[in-house]
């Protein structure tokens, strides 16, 4: 069964990964309704460091942050400036971390969500009064329900999954950021495959199941709008 | 009141320049072919597009000027689009009350339950969009843009996308904005036979450019237009309900020049009735004939004569005041002597009511 630390790090990865879904959520609507609407010329490059978790080694990313983090780096050496300390090896620093590694996974499904709106609903909208904010609010993301709700499973789902950018910007501390993937790892440096196959089975149940929800609820999602 | 407008619209496959003044009554038409910027004009009057070069004035209210643009949002406008865009997560019910709860109760003139009764959709407020016929749908999103209580409608091609049957279902309801609601409507349309029922009022739109704009009764019969010159051009006359003959079932239809008799309808006394004659059914006589089966014989005055083709002839005649056409052949023209300001009678062969 289950020790002790293997709950601890189990909580700790529920914690982070909802923390990091709620954060893209806030942050990757915006952004994901810019640019699904915005006709920049560069939008290119934008999308492209979006994406860029996608196929880098989450070892560089946390390589990174890492250095950007830590108590030379600039965000870190002004967190001590400002009589903080570095956000390197704290749960704080996971979170920073997570956000951008999870950050693809949650703003591509909301930019096709909004995509997939299109124009002509908004329109319709602004003609019967609504301002631009009350039509995002009332329309665009009614509308966008399927893509909010695939973005947070993966975003969640994805987080649930690191482990290259958590080893190096969160170190191993158990009980502040032990997550369930680095336990695992440890379980099995140990030899202790008992433990390695009951946190193994759950995420991978886990995972499953979320996945299921996804395609479940798209599927009805895409036969009531037909 | 009128509504003036002036757009310049420069893209690079496409230009419009448009300079309009129509009345703040009754329905106008914008009607060309595809492509000649009817949509983009409609879309430029309720504020979707904006572009630079534009001055918009309703009645009292200015839209657009050098130094002001109204959002869309803030025009007291109603949008019928082509295809009903009817909100797909909201019930009929909540779709129609998307837009009365964003307008202040003070401006509110047409309420739910009227916009409700006009398009006849009571039976579907509990139904989301998916689960509508394609008529249904354009029903609804009429209503919806009726319920804010707009000072001007404008419908870009509402039943272009419906086929004949449910065009038949909705023009009814679209006829009877007219007479029920005072909202002037800025209808577009490329259908001739659209304009013919519903406008009063029509502008026509070529490549960018008002090449005319008057009453409808004019302007399909101003023998410089290209109307006036179709296989199927015709006149149309407003007439009101004079009287019922019940001895031979017929019904007497009184206009400023004169009275047609049709087919007994059942129309209460008085009411207004739009007729449509057209061109090829009318023929021209020197003297009264009295020996014919033809009930509906004018005196008219011929206004304008101009060929059509080889063979045939338009003639534009002046019935107490009311245009009128005739189709007739160049021989029987040159027999008859016809030319501007020569009395001739008009003998109408059928007559075709609309409302």
């Amino acid at each position: 069964m289950l020790s002790e630390s293997d709950l601890g790090a189990l909580a700790i990865t529920l914690k982070l990964a909802l923390l990091t879904t709620l954060i893209l959520l806030l942050l990757g609507t915006p952004l994901a309704w810019w640019m699904a609407r915005s006709r920049w010329r560069f939008k290119f490059l934008l999308e492209a460091v979006v994406a860029l978790p996608l196929v880098l080694p989450p070892t560089v990313l946390g390589f990174y942050l890492l250095v950007a983090l830590g108590p030379h780096g600039p965000v870190g050496g002004l967190m001590e400036s400002l009589g903080g300390r570095s956000l390197a090896f704290t749960f704080t620093g996971l979170v920073i971390g997570s956000v951008f590694y999870s950050m693809p996974f949650v703003v591509q499904p909301l930019q096709n969500a909004f995509t997939a709106v299109g124009r002509r609903p908004l329109e319709v909208a602004a003609t019967l009064r609504a301002s631009p904010l009350d039509r995002f609010f009332t329309v665009a993301i009614p509308l966008a329900r399927p893509g909010f709700f695939t973005a947070a499973v993966l975003g969640f789902a994805h987080t649930v999954g690191e482990f290259g950018v958590v080893l190096m910007i969160g170190g191993n501390i158990p009980g502040e950021t032990q997550v369930v993937s680095i336990a695992i790892y440890d379980h099995v440096e140990g030899l202790e495959y008992v433990h390695a196959h009951w946190l193994s089975g759950g995420l991978l149940l886990m995972s499953f199941l979320m996945l299921i929800a996804v395609y479940a609820l798209n599927r009805r999602f895409s036969v009531v709008q037909a | 009141m009128t509504i003036e407008a002036r757009f310049r619209i420069d893209r690079d496959e496409f230009s419009l320049d448009v300079d309009l003044s129509v009345p703040t009554r009754g329905i106008t038409a914008l009607f060309g072919p595809s492509g000649c910027g009817k949509t983009t004009l409609l879309r430029a009057i309720a504020g979707l597009e904006h572009h630079r070069d534009g001055f918009l004035k309703v009645g009292d209210m200015t839209w657009q000027d050098s130094d002001c643009f109204v959002p869309p949002y803030r025009r007291p406008l109603g949008y019928v689009f082509q295809e009903a865009s009817l909100f797909a997560h909201l019930t009929v019910r909540r779709n129609l009350e998307y837009g009365i709860k964003r307008v202040p109760a003070a401006e509110r003139k047409v309420s739910l339950q009227q916009a409700i009764e006009l398009l006849g959709i009571g039976h579907l407020l509990e139904r989301r969009p998916a689960r509508l016929s394609g008529g249904e749908r354009q029903r609804v999103a009429i209503a919806r843009s009726l319920a804010v209580s707009p000072r001007l409608l404008l419908m870009d091609e509402p039943l272009a996308a419906l086929d004949v049957n449910r065009k038949q279902e909705i023009l009814p309801y679209i006829e009877s904005l007219h007479n029920d609601l005072d909202i002037p409507v800025i209808y577009v349309s490329h259908s001739p036979d659209e304009v013919a029922r519903l406008a009063d009022h029509l502008v026509l739109l070529e490549v960018g450019r008002v090449t005319a704009s008057g009453a409808i009764s004019d302007m399909l019969t101003r023998l410089d237009l290209p109307l006036a010159h179709g296989s199927d051009a015709e006149a149309l006359i407003e007439a009101t309900v004079a009287g019922h003959d019940e001895a031979y079932h017929l019904t007497h239809l009184d206009f400023t020049g004169g009275r047609f008799t049709v087919v007994r309808k059942e129309l209460p006394l008085g009411s207004a009735v739009r007729l449509r004659v057209a061109a090829r059914d009318v023929s021209l006589t020197l003297e009264w004939q009295s020996g014919t089966s033809i009930l509906n014989i004018f005196p008219a005055i011929v206004d304008e004569v101009i060929p059509e083709g080889k063979a045939r002839m338009t003639v534009r005649l002046m019935v107490g005041g009311v245009p009128m056409l005739a189709r007739i052949t160049r021989k029987s023209a040159s027999v008859l002597g016809l030319k501007a300001g020569k009395l001739v009678y008009a003998q109408a062969k059928s007559v075709a009511l609309l409302s």
